[in-house]
């Protein structure tokens, strides 16, 4: 390069980039089209953290007219009595039957989910375990009011005899008691969260415990091992993770239904003390219930409980994250 | 260990098995005895031979087994027949579910049912359709899906193609809470909003709720999707000189648009079906509207909530066919959605 410059002497020396078109070139963004496209890109990811924060505020704001207003308070209250003066209104009882039946839909689905997700990996015969992992792949997008539908109009009158059942053997708990009601009650509610959640618990545990290294699997075979003694020491240590945050996934889903449990509950406002005798509510049931009758002042009240499952949901959903971002970091699949 | 050896026949490296026929022969007998059980006792419900049944094969299942192969196996086996009997109960209520919504829905599912609406029919009598709740179902879902859609798709490209540094984190961060997002609270987000602009309720309401809800869906499989794109295509594109908007927008994007429909298809049958905000926002209206912009409309999962409500068995006839054509709709969403998803995985490398 220099000799040529040096000999042929005419042309002058290449002008130095500017400062400012250095800096562009390091950035790489200079032409037109690339800045707006970034621009876009960037401005929708903006506009979703702008929408949540919308949430957050909206939501406290229209929540913080209710509470300041509330004559009882807002923790502690078995009433929901928006219509009249002064209101008087309280989410205990909603925050009670939403945890009651989210439990227990998870004690009957966690462990049929898990036992299903075994069965599809390494139990049903290869040819039926594709077809049977699709349907249920499909049964998890069902729309919930079909779930709420069937769950009133079959799920309920086939309860009756369970029910008997139960009062009989285990109504001596308090907890099992039945008093004639309608099956209407908390623990149909559950059963049929169960069966809501059931495919998307499943769907997760069955990808996870494909996941199982095969060589932890065939050295315990190798060994010696059972069936079972294969899963219970190498499938099972392996998807625990994965399979928590599967449940937690379920649970954040069953926190937040409405309209199965508005469809199946015959809700009241009070505690009851045994899962077969009808009442109670949900937060999210309460909102479907109350909204039609609402005013203005109740659709605030009805906002304020909202509030609070939108937190029980973030805290649910986040601890689901936490397990899956530390099952990440020791995990030994990879390696 | 020992109780295998100990068990061994004379000559042979295997223990005593039972024959191979030995499950189904214990399963027919339990349901049988179930069966019997239950009539003798007078007990009439189907679950409840269905559990006596159950437990008869489990526990006959270890008695036997421990009895002839020892108690390693008979663990292995009870397993097994517990996760078969799980399988069993849980495939019951499902198939039951689909199998009841298909056998009623059928009875008043017809062409008159498709193409008329509400308007001067009570929820008593039989008649009516639900013209008005499709379309204002179709246009509430496709107004979200044109908000939603894009938003996601940029979304994801920011955070794959683009995203460094603190606000891609948290990004991320927010597209994972957002999906947790109950469906009734992105409804009273709106709902808040209209209470404090003294708004009426209209389909576009509904829609902005449900374009929330897609929102995160669609970033999460797109993100998949764009990072399944091999980077020496883009490497290769932006060594010819290419501007990098238009490297992933000719090159990135095509490779995987396969993914991103099936991401897209699969949230928009997820909003179809959703109730609760469109309850809120929307209302419900037994008239034709066609306006999306004005005036409460109906939508097909709210149409089946209030026939529910309305409790004559006319009404339950229709919430059951308005099921069917909903489900119907969705799966054909789902369905396509995955027959997309293969016919164009993304290519990859080789």
């Amino acid at each position: 390069m220099d000799i040529t410059t040096k000999n042929a002497d005419t042309p002058p020396p290449a002008p130095q980039p500017t400062q400012v078109e250095q800096k562009r070139a390091a950035r790489g963004a200079t032409r037109p089209g690339d800045r707006i496209f970034l621009g876009l890109s960037r401005g929708s990811g903006i506009l979703l953290l702008a929408i949540m924060a919308a949430i957050a505020i909206f939501l406290t704001y229209r929540a913080t007219l209710a509470i300041s207003k509330d004559d009882g308070n807002f923790l502690t209250t078995f009433e929901w009595n928006t219509n009249v003066t002064p209101p008087k209104f309280g989410i205990a009882v909603l925050a009670f039957g939403t945890i009651v039946s989210s439990i227990v839909a998870m004690v009957i689905a966690v462990p049929v989910a898990v036992a299903i997700a075994l069965f599809l990996t390494h139990y049903a015969p290869r040819k039926l375990s594709g077809p049977i992992a699709y349907v249920i792949d499909l049964l998890a997008a069902v729309p919930s009011i079909v779930y709420g539908l069937w769950g009133a109009l079959i799920l309920v009158p086939n309860m009756n005899g369970l029910f008997g059942w139960l009062n009989d053997y285990l109504g001596w708990t308090g907890v099992f008691s039945w008093e004639e009601g309608a099956p209407r009650s908390m623990l149909t509610v559950g059963i049929l969260l169960a069966i809501m959640i059931l495919p998307v618990i499943t769907n997760v545990s069955r990808e996870v415990f494909r996941q199982t290294p095969r060589m932890n699997e065939e050295a315990a075979l190798a060994l010696g091992a059972t069936r079972w003694e294969v899963i219970r020491m190498s499938v099972l240590p392996f998807g625990r993770s994965g399979v928590i945050s599967a449940s937690m996934l379920g649970l954040g889903r069953a926190l937040g239904e409405t309209m199965a449990v508005a469809t199946v509950l015959s809700p009241s406002f009070l505690i009851e003390t045994s899962l077969l005798d009808p009442g109670g509510g949900t937060f999210a049931q309460n909102i479907a219930a109350k909204f039609g009758e609402a005013n203005e002042f109740g659709r605030d009240a009805l906002i304020a409980s909202g509030l609070v499952l939108f937190v029980i949901t973030l805290v649910v959903n986040g601890a689901a994250r936490a397990i899956i971002a530390r099952r990440a970091e020791y995990s030994g699949a990879n390696a | 260990m020992s109780t295998v050896v100990a068990q061994k026949p004379k000559g042979s490296l295997q223990g005593a098995r039972l024959p191979k026929w030995f499950p189904y022969a214990l399963a027919g007998g339990s349901v049988a005895l179930g069966i019997g059980i239950s009539l003798a006792a007078g007990l009439d419900s189907n679950i409840q031979w269905g559990l006596i049944a159950a437990i008869l094969f489990v526990v006959g299942t270890y008695v036997i087994a421990t009895r002839v192969e020892g108690k390693r196996q008979a663990k292995d086996r009870i397993a097994t027949s517990l996760v078969w009997v799980a399988f069993l109960l849980a495939v019951v209520p499902l198939v039951s579910l689909v199998w009841t919504t298909v056998a009623r829905g059928v009875k008043v599912l017809d062409g008159y049912f498709l193409s008329h609406s509400m308007g001067v029919v009570a929820d008593s009598e039989p008649g009516g359709g639900i013209y008005h709740a499709i379309i204002g179902s179709l246009e509430q879902v496709g107004l979200a899906t044109a908000m939603g859609a894009p938003i996601g798709v940029l979304t994801a490209i920011y955070l794959v193609e683009y995203g460094r540094g603190k606000l891609a984190k948290a990004v991320t961060f927010f597209v994972d809470v957002m999906t947790g997002i109950p469906s009734i609270v992105a409804g009273l987000f709106i709902l808040s909003i209209m209470l404090q602009f003294e708004m009426q309720p209209f389909g576009f309401a509904g829609s902005l709720a449900l374009a929330i809800l897609m929102m995160p869906v669609v970033v999460r499989s797109t993100e998949e999707m764009l990072k399944l794109v091999p980077n020496e295509l883009r490497e290769a594109s932006l060594a010819l000189g290419i501007p990098k908007w238009r490297t992933i927008l000719k090159v990135v994007l095509p490779t995987a648009i396969g993914g991103i429909t099936t991401g897209i298809m699969l949230a928009v049958a997820r909003i179809a079906g959703e109730t609760a905000p469109v309850l809120l926002l929307v209302f419900g209206n037994p008239f034709i509207n066609n306006n999306p912009f004005e005036g409460a409309q109906a939508s097909l999962p709210l149409y089946i909530y209030q026939q529910y409500s309305g409790g004559t068995d006319a009404s339950y006839d229709r919430a059951w066919a308005a099921s069917l054509t909903l489900i119907a709709f969705v799966m054909i969403l789902n369905l396509g959605a995955r027959g997309i998803a293969r016919w164009k995985a993304p290519k990859t490398g080789r």
